[in-house]
């Protein structure tokens, strides 16, 4: 803990470099999977490759991808560039699954309702469907941020930045104090971020807050 | 260090992809790098024993967890919350700690690789007992069986895919960062790869990537398959309904996104939201 006091400078500047290299990633998965996954959502082939292919990128190893893309991609070995596009890789994976899960739990007649007065379907999709969708996008959003930040954190073992680097520096310094502080640290970023995606998703679905669902089952029953 | 922590390799890691991947391979294609205290049988061994240990530990705490506040709703809050803070809490920062404090061995991995495996299946098994529908439970309470019995013969078997969903991404995180454990001088592939960076011998670590990306392969289809197995009934060997189950972070979603949409206030979901009746 006193380490992370007397260091606050230094957790700053290492907090920018470890959102930087998490967020930024989840910035462009998103740009990359909202049109692909609106796209695939109608077609059942694209749609079962697109799932297939997201789960095997998903289940690569997130370190072995680091030390893997430079094969693929004209990177050096690491090089921040790598743990972005590894990063975005993942974001693409999980979003492209979600979005069009989400798109699918709109309901066919609010979608016939937004056709009937007139939507084409660009247009509805973008807004009608989507903004819709919000809720599980938010929620895919909030497990891959928190993801992200802890995989940063991680390939801190192969030299990459971040506050990641106190658990490497602080090991091999034996100083359990640097290691707790980057904890701590790391704890309270990823809630932060959860915490602020969170909030953002509520602060744009004024309709969820003013229509309460109730779930069926156990959700009605008395226990 | 600071900011500008300079990355080791920076400026010259010569020799082309290409290379480095023939390399790796004819490393893995050589019967003498397979034997021996530090081949690659012992290598996978080890990091198939992290992972085996973690992920039983994690399934011991998290499955009677879940189970027991997806019957009761009791603690539904704990179960967002609690999966919400392990999953923030660095791996890697707890390994090490782990290790300055308790000296080297199995005791700091499994710890460590334990907060990774505890969030899926907690999440998992949670979410399987508490959607499990309202009316098989109650005709099951109905025909007189007791409490303990309706979670254990009703509630868990129709609660399995998601259960192994859980336990699935549990298996594929845990075996995944295992990988780290080399970095406390443990064993496990995680030695090619970090190892190979740091001599760097960047064949030897592609050796490493590729070989853990294959156990990671190999792990998450045979736990595919049982998803797709423990679906009850017969329905999955009829039409359509057969697609691969494809949970991977998909029960955390689903957890997420039950607190985000079915609890109206936006807030951080409160325990026995939703429970109306």
């Amino acid at each position: 803990m006193r380490y992370l006091l007397t260091h606050l400078d230094d957790a700053w500047v290492l907090t920018l470099i470890h959102l930087r290299l998490a967020l930024i990633p989840v910035l462009l998965g998103l740009l990359i999977a909202v049109p692909l996954g609106a796209l695939v959502q109608r077609t059942r082939v694209l749609r079962r490759i697109s799932t297939v292919t997201a789960s095997i990128i998903f289940t690569i190893p997130s370190l072995a991808l680091f030390v893997a893309l430079p094969l693929i991609i004209p990177t050096r070995i690491l090089d921040e560039a790598n743990v972005i596009v590894a990063l975005t890789l993942y974001t693409t994976a999980l979003l492209v699954r979600a979005v069009p899960e989400a798109l699918d739990a709109v309901p066919a007649h609010v979608r016939d309702a937004a056709t009937a007065v007139g939507y084409r379907p660009l247009t509805r999709i973008l807004k009608v469907e989507l903004p819709l969708a919000i809720p599980v996008l938010i929620a895919s959003l909030r497990v891959v941020a928190v993801t992200n930040i802890s995989m940063v954190a991680v390939g801190s073992v192969i030299g990459i930045g971040g506050l990641g680097t106190w658990f490497t520096e602080g090991y091999q310094a034996d100083k359990s104090d640097q290691i707790v502080a980057g904890i701590i640290a790391i704890f309270v970023l990823a809630i932060v971020i959860d915490t602020l995606i969170m909030a953002l998703g509520w602060a744009i679905t004024p309709w969820v807050r003013a229509t309460r669902t109730r779930r069926r089952g156990r959700a009605a029953a008395p226990a | 260090m600071g900011p500008g922590h300079p990355h080791p390799s920076q400026g010259q890691s010569g020799g082309t992809g290409v290379n480095f991947l023939q390399q790796a391979l004819s490393y893995i294609f050589t019967a003498a790098n397979w034997s021996g205290p530090a081949g690659l049988t012992a290598r996978i061994l080890e990091h198939l024993t992290y992972t085996a240990v973690a992920v039983v530990f994690s399934a011991l705490i998290a499955i009677p967890l879940g189970m027991l506040i997806g019957h009761t709703g009791r603690g539904t809050f704990l179960v967002v919350t609690g999966v919400n803070a392990l999953r923030a809490l660095p791996t890697l920062g707890v390994l090490l700690l782990g290790v300055l404090l308790w000296g080297l061995g199995l005791v700091p991995p499994t710890v460590a690789l334990m907060l990774l495996g505890i969030p899926p299946l907690l999440a998992g098994t949670y979410a399987g007992i508490a959607n499990v529908d309202q009316d098989i439970v109650d005709a099951a309470r109905a025909m007189g069986m007791t409490e303990s019995r309706i979670l254990l013969r009703v509630e868990t078997p129709n609660a399995m895919p998601l259960i192994l969903g859980g336990l699935r991404t549990a298996t594929l995180q845990i075996v995944a960062t295992a990988t780290v454990a080399a970095y406390a001088s443990l064993g496990g592939l995680g030695r090619y790869l970090i190892d190979g960076i740091k001599v760097r011998q960047f064949h030897i670590a592609l050796v490493g990537a590729l070989m853990v990306t294959a156990l990671a392969l190999i792990l998450d289809a045979a736990l595919a398959f049982a998803v797709w197995a423990s679906v009850p009934g017969s329905g999955r060997l009829r039409g359509r309904s057969a697609a691969i189950p494809q949970p991977l972070l998909g029960d955390e979603v689903a957890l997420e996104s039950r607190s985000v949409v079915h609890d109206p206030a936006g807030g951080p979901p409160r325990a026995g939201a939703g429970r109306g009746g």
